[in-house]
């Protein structure tokens, strides 16, 4: 019913988009896995990174790629400073609480993005943005923007960087030990505060990387974040809470039902699909696809 | 007394209170105020009685909300039905939903986090839906037909909706009452306390929380079926949106879980606050917006267990309701 070249084309814009929500989700199960919360302040701290990128861009004129070491320290910074400041401070140890506070902190964060930006929805315009390269056989070729192939590496590279960390180093080590047990982590002399703050920091970092890549193709209003949130936490989810493998893998599945959904179902309908997944998953296997059972 | 007797003196006094309002003044924005301020206290105490007492965090009471206020608009506008008959049947409606959805939840043994994420992935599925189909007008909403007369439910002034927001809210208190004195208060309160526990002392957790979703969704279906009424305009937006769900566990958490009276000032508070920044920032938007946030997390950072929380701080004197 479909010629091949737009399934392939639906392909390739699923896989692309599902990179970038791949990058979101990065940071979302970091802090999911290792702190257990739910972070409602994701989006908007999203939303905060693309206006980071946006006014870096527009006042002194510095390429979103070019912005790159300086958003992912500056979000790192924020995140590190917001839970050891307020979230962990405001928090109590409850989780109903901590759900408030990033709550608050989402609404904080959207209305001052509103103070300061008016809600108009901004784009910013590059040389690139609009530019495309054929990919594909002879007979089928189809065109990807460049912005989103960028986006597509650049998800793959920051997920091996998490991986390596996580894996390799001493804080990564720290991060798994208060992730698999708080209490006994803290008595082996980990400053359990201070590797929270560093899975909210590198959880920020994420976003700052994700902004970076996602706004030559995209745009930027004070509510652009919440439209990411359940979708990151859908691929949060069925990557398996806390795997950064799962979260890419999750998130690139996520980017092509949608995609195909949309091709089958119509725009609107085909975002039924993302969820109807979500909810599957919740309930047969909520150790993800990819998790160990526990 | 018995606490029983109490807690209906106290609600008793509360109504009587309230009620008087309308009747004594005729002020359109006090009114509305009041009304408004009902309306926030009746969707915390539904949230109250599956999030405070069952222990089981929802983030799509929404679900139950849109439910509520389409089926009470879908039974005027598509069947003819007397809006008096649709709203019980709209709380019908959403309990069905609530039984449904807790259900499957708690059959596959969903606590916590993921619980929460499960009622809010429903809620979105709702929104969707009701966005693409037909019957619930998709993205343009359905519109209430106005036909002002008491047997229509559309009251030529406030005053009437403020009476019949009260009487909801009685509603969810007497529920609120009944799980804070009766034996399935007591098993809905040691699943939340602890499930295992519980189970072994052989209350049936499944059914416990599966019923507290119904209680909940019924009490949230009729805020719905309300604000169709008031507003005689519904879409999916407003219906299933996300604010609706976080309005009504803010309410009940700032207020206090699991309290009788901790979900009404909670609600009052916030809607208060709300009201306040609005009218002395209104004209530089989004600052009325930072400061309630701000406040929000303060609250938590210095109540932790809510506004209801304070209560054993007063001095003894005061303590008369224990």
């Amino acid at each position: 019913m479909f010629d091949a070249s737009i399934l392939l084309s639906a392909l390739l814009n699923g896989l692309t988009t599902g990179a970038v929500y791949a990058l979101i989700a990065l940071g979302l199960t970091l802090i999911y896995g290792v702190l257990h919360i739910i972070n409602f302040a994701h989006g908007a701290s999203l939303m905060m990174a693309l206006y980071g990128v946006y006014a870096l861009k527009e006042r002194w004129g510095i390429d979103p790629y070019v912005a790159l070491p300086i958003m992912v320290p500056a979000m790192f910074l924020l995140g590190y400073g917001m839970q050891r400041l307020i979230i962990n401070r405001a928090s109590h140890g409850k989780d109903e609480n901590i759900l408030l506070v990033t709550l608050g902190l989402s609404i904080v964060m959207e209305n001052l993005a509103l103070l300061f930006f008016k809600s108009d929805t901004r784009t910013i315009d590059t040389p690139y943005t609009l530019s495309t390269v054929a990919i594909g056989p002879e007979m089928a070729q189809v065109m990807v923007s460049v912005p989103k192939l960028v986006a597509f590496a650049g998800a793959l590279v920051v997920s091996a960087l998490l991986i390596v960390l996580l894996q390799r180093t001493d804080l990564g080590r720290a991060i798994r030990a208060v992730a698999k047990e708080k209490q006994g982590a803290r008595l082996m002399g980990i400053d359990v505060e201070h590797v929270y703050a560093m899975c909210f920091g590198l959880g920020l970092a994420c976003l700052g990387a994700a902004a970076c890549f996602l706004l030559p193709a995209y745009y930027v209003n004070p509510q652009v974040g919440n439209g990411f949130v359940l979708v990151a936490f859908t691929v949060v989810v069925l990557g398996g809470m806390g795997s950064f493998a799962g979260a890419l893998l999750g998130g690139l599945l996520i980017g092509v039902v949608e995609s195909f959904g949309g091709l089958f179902l119509g725009e609107s309908l085909g975002q039924v699909g993302i969820f109807v997944i979500f909810i599957a998953v919740l309930l047969l296997r909520p150790q993800g696809l990819f998790g160990a059972k526990t | 007394m018995t606490k029983l007797l109490k807690d209906m003196v106290s609600i008793g006094l509360f109504v009587w209170t309230v009620a008087f309002i309308p009747v004594l003044t005729q002020s359109g924005v006090t009114l509305n105020f009041v009304m408004m301020a009902l309306f926030a206290c009746l969707m915390a105490q539904a949230w109250n009685v599956l999030g405070g007492f069952g222990g089981q965090f929802s983030f799509g009471h929404a679900l139950f909300f849109g439910t509520g206020a389409y089926f009470q608009a879908i039974a005027q506008i598509s069947w003819g039905w007397n809006p008096w008959v649709a709203l019980p049947a709209a709380m019908l409606a959403a309990a069905l939903v609530g039984a449904w959805v807790g259900a499957l939840s708690f059959r596959y043994g969903l606590k916590g986090s993921y619980f929460a994420l499960v009622t809010l992935a429903f809620a979105e599925v709702f929104r969707i839906v009701s966005l693409s189909v037909p019957f619930t007008g998709a993205g343009v909403g359905l519109m209430l037909p106005l036909n002002e007369s008491w047997t229509n439910m559309q009251f030529g002034s406030r005053a009437g909706f403020v009476w019949l927001i009260l009487g909801l809210v009685t509603l969810a208190l007497c529920v609120t009452a009944y799980l804070r004195n009766s034996r399935f208060g007591a098993y809905l309160q040691a699943v939340r306390d602890n499930e295992d526990a519980a189970r072994a002392i052989g209350v049936n957790p499944f059914y416990v929380k599966t019923w507290a979703t119904v209680l909940s969704g019924a009490l949230m279906g009729s805020a719905g079926a309300f604000y169709v009424q008031v507003f005689q305009y519904i879409d999916p937006g407003i219906g299933f949106g996300s604010h609706t769900s976080v309005e009504a566990l803010v309410g009940a958490i700032v207020g206090g879980m699991g309290t009788l009276w901790g979900p009404v000032l909670g609600a009052l508070a916030l809607h208060v606050l709300a009201d306040l920044t609005r009218n002395l920032f209104g004209q530089m938007p989004g600052i009325n917006m930072v400061i309630y946030g701000a406040v929000l997390v303060v609250i938590v950072m210095f109540l932790p267990r809510g506004i209801a929380g304070l209560y054993p701080h007063l001095p003894k004197s005061w303590r008369r309701y224990d």
